[in-house]
């Protein structure tokens, strides 16, 4: 019951939201100064017959007008044809089917490096607050969430890739490999993962601290003290637990940061990703691809919201019993 | 512990104001003392390692990275503070409608807020740059275009906790209208949350425009920005030379740093009630 309402309440927001991102990127391209035609036809451009561009331009439909190109570019989203990638020159779907599962790896490492990492090392600060070890994590932590993640990135490869040589900098495999094997492919998700959960592990590690601190204040936290309960018990089993419930929420509400963050982690470690390739597409002014991208990153973060919010129906049994408040 | 502990943190805002007058006085001195010519190479003194005569070294162009990164600090900032002027601009108005009209506007202002707020903001931001030509004011404005809604928020709910005050009901009751509440009332007393807004967007911007520079879609290429430095730096890394994209970064990270802990002095000091229960 609960649960029907939050997907139906969500669908409302979601579908129109699509459609108004959707409409947008075409109502965008249709006022972009760029000719995609002399973009694909690059040099030859100048030397082509205006008959001839005028023929391609017909045939991508861009002499429609702007509602007509959108409803189109929809109807054959429904029936799953997504287009040709023009800088590719391959069907769409076939180059997210090819490089989404890459990212989906990398992005699920970090995630799950990440809360592992920082649940808890932000329950360890709150625990020892004020402490030099407090000091150190959360100064870090600071000073992290200042620092741009690509540049993190140069560092981490800088450290380990140059200086060290204990990791590639960079790719999937080794450029003299043909094909991808385990070992080979384990050692390069390495920088990419970590480099992710920590650049995006440190809201949440103030944030469970933050969380923490304040639960130990409570009535509860002091009663579990005083009928003689383990200090590991009372942290872990009544402190940690609830101060857990808003983070749910917080963290569908990252999605967009975790986008971000692999767009430019993909970027800086040439991962075959479809973050990367997202900036690659806007490169080349590749709209179809462009388009199919930015739609898969916002279906993303849909579900990203869709997931907390049913999650903490699962966590909350005030939630669970009595529905949304 | 108790009586040194407020001396820190007097301590840590006054290093973040330093900082941060020492670096906008270099970003507005050092061009006037140096000229940088962009397009200038020097292959002689290429990759060169920091030293007394470059104390940031040479990038692989033999151009000199203290230099070129305080040029690209000053873009970086300009190019960072009107997109934080702009979006506070368009959130403050959005806020203002929404707070002040109420209802069905309310509500749908709050569920477009909604809407930019679930987009992956560099991602929106990729696609302008991208279908509008690299420049500055593609850069400002897919910032301003995504980040209105912090402002938009901050000032709708400023509005709703104005619009209860006595002073509001007096003014109503002296037949003001509802355009000279909002200009008269509404805006001096949001003047200061305003400020720090648009004071807290700013290293945000910059993050966005050394984001996209980096990424090769933000500043056109050759100009001196951090973004772009990295991005270049990037390149002779494999070869040993960390210092062409170190020190741009670190010119990204220590305002950013200093801004926010002042940023954090000045809501402790708004709210000293809120520090001393909470003690954070």
């Amino acid at each position: 019951m609960t649960w029907a309402r939050i997907v139906l309440w969500r669908l409302a927001f979601a579908v129109p939201l699509l459609l108004a991102v959707t409409f947008g990127m075409f109502a965008l391209a249709m006022a972009s100064p760029f000719d995609p035609v002399r973009q694909y036809l690059g040099e030859r451009a100048d030397m082509t017959d205006p008959q001839i561009m005028a023929d391609i331009r017909a045939n991508w439909g861009l002499d429609r007008p702007l509602l007509e190109q959108y409803t189109t570019w929809l109807g054959n989203l429904l029936t799953g044809d997504l287009g040709e990638s023009r800088s590719l020159r391959l069907p769409v779907a076939q180059v997210i089917g090819e490089r989404l599962g890459w990212t989906l790896l990398v992005v699920g490492c970090a995630l799950v490096l990440m809360l592992a990492a920082g649940l808890a090392i932000g329950t360890l600060a709150a625990w020892k607050r004020d402490s030099w070890l407090d000091r150190l994590v959360t100064g870090t932590a600071f000073t992290n969430e200042a620092a741009p993640v690509f540049w993190v990135g140069l560092l981490a490869i800088w450290i380990f890739s140059v200086t060290l040589g204990w990791l590639p900098a960079g790719g999937l495999t080794d450029a003299a490999s043909t094909t991808v094997t385990l070992p080979d492919l384990a050692r390069h998700m390495v920088l990419p993962v970590v480099v992710l959960a920590f650049s995006q592990s440190s809201w949440l590690l103030l944030f469970v601290r933050e969380s923490v601190i304040g639960v130990l204040r409570e009535d509860f936290v002091t009663g579990a003290r005083a009928r003689g309960l383990r200090e590991r018990t009372v942290l872990l089993r009544h402190a940690l637990r609830s101060a857990l419930l808003p983070f749910i929420t917080i963290m569908g509400a990252r999605v967009p940061e975790l986008v971000t963050g692999a767009m430019l982690v993909e970027a800086v470690f040439s991962w075959p990703g479809v973050a990367g390739t997202t900036i690659k597409a806007a490169l080349a002014v590749d709209f179809p691809l462009l388009a199919a991208l930015t739609l898969l990153a916002t279906l993303a973060v849909v579900v990203g919201n869709l997931v907390a919010d049913l999650a903490y129906t699962v966590a909350d049994p005030r939630v669970r019993v009595l529905g949304v408040s | 512990m108790a009586l040194t502990r407020p001396l820190r943190k007097a301590r840590r805002h006054r290093l973040a104001l330093a900082t941060v007058a020492v670096l906008v006085l270099a970003v507005v001195l050092v061009p006037l003392i140096v000229r940088l010519d962009q397009q200038l190479v020097d292959l002689r003194s290429a990759g060169l390692p920091p030293s007394p005569a470059h104390p940031f070294g040479t990038d692989e162009v033999g151009r000199d990275v203290l230099l070129r990164s305080i040029y690209g600090l000053r873009v970086s900032l300009l190019v960072g503070l009107t997109a934080a002027v702009v979006s506070v601009f368009i959130g403050g108005l959005v806020g203002l409608a929404a707070g002040t009209l109420g209802g069905p506007v309310d509500r749908l202002l709050m569920r477009v807020v909604d809407g930019f707020n679930s987009l992956p903001h560099l991602l929106f931001g990729v696609f302008i740059v991208a279908l509008f030509a690299p420049s500055a004011t593609a850069v400002v404005v897919s910032v301003s275009v995504t980040h209105w809604t912090t402002a938009a928020r901050i000032v709708r709910s400023e509005v709703l906790s104005l619009r209860g005050r006595p002073f509001v009901d007096a003014a109503i009751s002296g037949g003001s209208s509802r355009l000279r509440i909002v200009v008269r009332h509404f805006v001096p007393n949001l003047a200061p949350q305003l400020l720090l807004a648009t004071v807290l967007m700013v290293p945000h911007a910059i993050w966005h425009e050394t984001a996209l520079s980096f990424l090769g879609l933000g500043m056109p290429p050759h100009l001196a920005s951090l973004g772009n430095m990295i991005n270049d730096g990037q390149r002779s890394l494999l070869a040993g030379d960390w210092w062409s994209s170190l020190f741009p970064g670190l010119l990204i990270l220590v305002p950013t740093l200093a801004v926010s802990s002042l940023a954090q002095y000045v809501r402790d000091r708004a709210n000293p009630r809120w520090r001393s229960e909470l003690n954070l």
